[in-house]
């Protein structure tokens, strides 16, 4: 498989009054054109990955790496301003909740033609002509309303598909979802996916899955990484991720509830500081 | 029966327009609200321990022209028709007469007021020109020297009384250097050579295309505004960098960065246009409390002005002159807020 994303190495550290804080200790992995799914605890460490790689852990948090390459071009050695070109063009990233990640005051149409313009050297027609099509390919209908809608005037999901089609509009190779349907009713979390999913196969794109989701990781995505106090724990194939080896991982299973067997009392994880120290487990496809 | 007759004549009756009704709305709150504004003050003015015929006719007048004088100001009648009357001279442009000067006090504003507009306009400009920007960059660049900088340029203004930096404003840039005019609006022998339109001096000598008076009028209010300037500045700068700090916090300014953005792009398009809404507030505030007239400033600068006009009113219990001046002010902060609620609704759609 093409290799597009080639991480080694990745530290992510915040230098505080009591010491250095590391968020993220030296994780490595691979993304193909597929679907890698990163599980873990709120605090485990998996948004900081996902920002670290676009290289937007603002100061004084520091991202330290043997090499984050895209295509075989490290992105540790571009400038701030070539940096830009990466964003949004070649990777993108999809937050958690549409509520705050979109800007208020602005129009839908006018952010939505911003992402597209900003990459791409047309007129305002040409931007609208392409905006529109992007939100009719996230299935919104009347799409010319939303276009001049406000973000407060839309619902969640809506929102959510808006900022994934203002996301995919440059055409990137790589999208980042950051817990993409975590803030959203489990009525329409199915819907938004689906529409990610459909796009991201459409253009033969790779796409890291950040979640807490055991279940819909293991559903959604082809390979997962589960990730502990900063550290990739265990790697597996989505399919088989209930043949998971490692204790944390298998505590998290058995503390899920099951339909198909029903208990009294779930388990409860029980954490064991090894874990923590642990070398992190390589998610790199050789 | 009346019931499902009602419902039918108000379904009948077109809809007023949306405009028409918030236009309405505004006018009726900004009548109550001044109504409510002259009542208080009246009310304050007519029960303080001071006989407004003792200060007409002064300690020795005979008893029959004391009461002459108190019939013909209506004192006899209750209060609350005494301030129907009030409110109908009001109504016709009419605050009565001043006792320090026996000006009618409606003329006597139309000369404060405008030179208060004048220096007041031209301090909130300047505090908004430099205050907003350096507010966004301290907050942008958080903890570096520039940051500590518009600290330490905020704290002096919070601190300074200002007629101590009005006096050493003077002695510099007047007495030593001679940059800038003395007190008053115009040098002595430029006064009352342009016509009075505006009553501001600046807009009546560009009226009259008489640069001479412009200049000079320049020169003297250039120092008392950057005054008054600088203390807005103090306020604005601080208030801007908050906002801007809460603001580029946002998950949106991580959205725009994502995108590709460049940083400049990201503050001014993205996290600026949040805080408009909020900067009109601290700005309407300081400008409305400028134009109360800063009393000190009109001392020092000898500037005729709406703050010394009240104040020496005040102590000379001249009762018209001190309503006729709370109820300009108060008028003009209660369109000042109408207006900023207007700017509100066009910079903020969820407040449409």
């Amino acid at each position: 498989m093409e290799t597009l994303l080639d991480i080694k190495d990745l530290w992510v550290r915040f230098p505080s009054r009591h010491g250095v804080f590391d968020a993220v200790r030296g994780v490595s992995f691979t993304l193909g054109r597929e679907r890698l799914g990163i599980v873990g605890e709120s605090g485990s460490g998996k948004s900081m990955t996902g920002r670290a790689i676009l290289r937007l852990i603002r100061p004084p948090g520091i991202v330290e790496a043997t090499q984050i390459n895209l295509e075989g071009v490290d992105l540790l050695k571009k400038t701030e301003k070539q940096m830009r070109d990466v964003r949004g063009k070649r990777i993108s990233m999809v937050m958690q909740d549409p509520k705050f990640s979109l800007n208020p005051v602005m129009r839908i149409g006018d952010q939505i033609m911003e992402a597209y313009r900003l990459h791409n050297s047309v007129g305002k027609a040409e931007a609208y002509a392409k905006s529109l099509e992007m939100l009719e390919a996230v299935s919104i209908r009347d799409a010319e309303r939303v276009m001049r809608a406000y973000p407060h005037e839309m619902s969640g999901g809506m929102g959510q598909r808006i900022m994934i089609a203002m996301m995919l509009i440059p055409n990137p190779e790589i999208m980042i979802a950051d817990e993409p349907t975590s803030a959203l009713d489990v009525s329409v979390q199915r819907q938004v996916l689906d529409i990610m999913d459909k796009l991201v196969k459409e253009r033969g794109m790779g796409l890291i899955f950040i979640s807490h989701d055991l279940n819909l990781v293991a559903d959604f995505c082809d390979r997962v990484l589960i990730m502990y106090a900063g550290r990739v724990v265990e790697v597996c194939e989505a399919a088989r991720l209930h043949e998971a080896k490692h204790p944390y991982t298998r505590g998290l299973l058995n503390s899920l509830p099951r339909l198909d067997a029903p208990r009294d009392r779930l388990e409860v994880l029980q954490r064991d500081p090894e874990w923590a120290e642990a070398p992190s487990v390589s998610g790199r496809v050789a | 029966m009346a019931l499902a007759n009602d419902t039918e004549g108000a379904r009948k009756r077109a809809p007023l327009p949306r405009w028409l009704t918030t236009t309405l709305k505004t006018i009726g709150s900004i009548a109550v609200t001044m109504l409510g504004l002259m009542f208080i003050t009246f009310i304050i003015g007519r029960v303080m321990p001071i006989d407004p015929v003792l200060a007409i006719v002064g300690e020795r007048a005979s008893k029959s022209t004391y009461d002459a004088v108190y019939f013909q100001l209506g004192l006899d009648k209750p209060l609350i028709v005494q301030f129907m009357y009030y409110l109908r001279d009001v109504a016709h442009g009419d605050f009565g007469i001043s006792l320090l000067n026996g000006h009618q006090v409606s003329d006597d504003i139309r000369r404060v007021f405008p030179a208060t507009l004048e220096l007041a306009s031209l301090g909130v400009i300047f505090g908004v020109v430099l205050g907003v920007p350096l507010g966004v960059v301290a907050a942008v660049r958080k903890g570096s020297w520039i940051d500590q900088l518009a600290r330490v340029v905020a704290l002096i203004g919070y601190s300074m009384p200002i007629f101590w930096l009005g006096l050493m404003g003077l002695l510099i840039f007047y007495g030593m250097l001679g940059w800038v005019g003395g007190p008053g609006r115009v040098s002595i022998f430029y006064e009352d050579i342009v016509p009075r339109v505006t009553g501001m001096i600046l807009i009546d000598s560009i009226l009259d295309r008489n640069w001479t008076v412009l200049k000079d009028a320049f020169s003297h209010i250039v120092l008392p505004a950057s005054l008054l300037g600088y203390y807005s500045l103090a306020y604005i700068s601080r208030m801007t960098r908050s906002f801007m700090l809460e603001q580029m916090n946002a998950e949106y300014i991580t959205t725009a960065r994502v995108k590709g953005m460049s940083e400049w792009d990201v503050i001014w398009k993205h996290a600026f246009r949040n805080i408009r809404v909020q900067l009109i507030t601290v700005i309407a505030l300081s400008y409305a409390g400028l134009l109360e007239g800063s009393v000190l400033t009109e001392i020092i600068f000898s500037w005729p002005g709406i703050g010394s006009y009240i104040t020496t009113a005040l102590l000379s219990a001249d009762m018209n002159a001190v309503l006729g001046g709370t109820v300009v002010v108060g008028l003009v902060f209660v369109l000042l807020n109408v207006f900023s609620d207007l700017l509100y609704k066009v910079f903020d759609p969820r407040a449409r």
